[in-house]
């Protein structure tokens, strides 16, 4: 009984959304509860940023054109390179985050590209892992 | 008859008197080792006074490379905390909360802020300076404070009771507590905050302006 209702909702929603959009809000929802953890502190609430130390997250087109760069920035942190975000360079180092699985980054991304007013969908950790092979 | 008037005006007294205190601002409390001794008036009579603990005489440079001391902080109040510019742990909340604080109190020159850095060994004066540039509040009002280890961090545990270490095991090499303290003009400690709590930034600033308008008096 329990088993037939749980299918039914399960159907329900499934009818409403396809599996690709189920999925990618699952990321979402888990990115975001990732990004609290690691990227908050300095990027802020908002993605806003912090001064000149932390550059903000809602540049969408440096988003878009650095889109196979993201999961290196965060896996490998970022040093000695100047960044152009919102027309403002940032220099300095952002620090590497090792412990991340490729996984987490592709949640991480998920929420980062689709959310403070940027909607470019899906990362999966297959392309993450591609990413990463080609950082240096 | 008399005794029923005589309880309501007794009732609408208490109740403005109640009133009365709930407007008035508790003064903040004083923390601190204290000390009582005995000193002599002018007249010869003795008297009790209350010595509390002070920030002593420091001298360090500054984000400029300028000696900084009390002297800066005579006659100002001012919110303390230690810190080091590479740090992405609890400093960038700390400092992203202290500069809305900052920027609340942007023309009141009675206001100041003194950062200290624990990492005495990446962060000279040109490093704090080109951190407080990117923070966007270079300038007099907040100093950066540079000293060797053993200065800062005596300054920082014995007298603003702030706990800080060099931890090698640590992922950035340093640990400390993420505490706002607040200085009056008699280098007294009046407050200490946790700089990553909303809540506790929310309550210096309900602070600031009751110590403020107790200087006044």
């Amino acid at each position: 009984m329990f088993f037939s209702f749980s299918l039914m909702i399960a159907v329900m929603i499934y009818s409403c959304q396809d599996a690709e959009q189920l999925k990618q809000q699952v990321y979402y929802t888990n990115g975001r509860d990732l990004y609290i953890k690691h990227c908050q502190n300095c990027h802020g609430i908002n993605g806003e940023g912090l001064g000149q130390l932390a550059p903000p997250l809602t540049d969408s087109t440096f988003l878009k054109e650095h889109r196979g760069k993201l999961a290196c920035y965060i896996k490998y942190g970022i040093s000695d390179t100047v960044l152009t975000i919102h027309n403002q360079s940032y220099e300095g180092k952002m620090p590497d985050n090792p412990g991340l699985a490729n996984i987490d980054i592709a949640q991480l991304l998920v929420y980062i590209t689709n959310t403070y007013g940027n909607k470019q969908g899906m990362f999966t950790p297959e392309q993450v892992a591609k990413d990463l092979e080609s950082c240096k | 008859m008399s005794t029923r008037y005589s309880f309501l005006a007794l009732v609408s007294v208490s109740i403005l008197l109640f009133s009365s205190c709930q407007k008035a601002s508790k003064p903040l409390p004083i923390y601190g080792q204290r000390e009582a001794i005995q000193v002599k008036n002018n007249d010869g009579s003795t008297e009790i006074d209350t010595i509390y603990q002070t920030i002593p005489a420091f001298s360090f440079l500054n984000q400029d490379s300028l000696p900084l001391t009390n002297k800066a902080f005579e006659n100002k109040i001012y919110i303390a905390d230690f810190f080091f510019t590479s740090c992405s742990t609890i400093c960038p909340i700390m400092h992203r909360n202290m500069k809305t604080i900052f920027d609340e109190y942007k023309e009141n020159p009675e206001v100041m802020f003194l950062s200290h850095t624990i990492d005495f060994k990446y962060d000279t004066p040109s490093k704090l300076k080109k951190y407080a540039i990117k923070l966007g509040v270079d300038g007099p009002k907040w100093q950066f404070a540079y000293g060797s280890k053993d200065s800062i961090y005596t300054l920082a545990e014995k007298n603003y009771l702030v706990a800080v270490m060099e931890d090698s095991t640590a992922k950035e090499t340093y640990v400390h507590q993420g505490w706002l303290v607040l200085i009056d003009k008699h280098k007294r400690i009046r407050g200490a905050y946790d700089g990553t709590k909303t809540d506790q930034v929310a309550k210096l600033k309900q602070d600031i302006p009751v110590l403020l308008a107790e200087e006044q008096k």
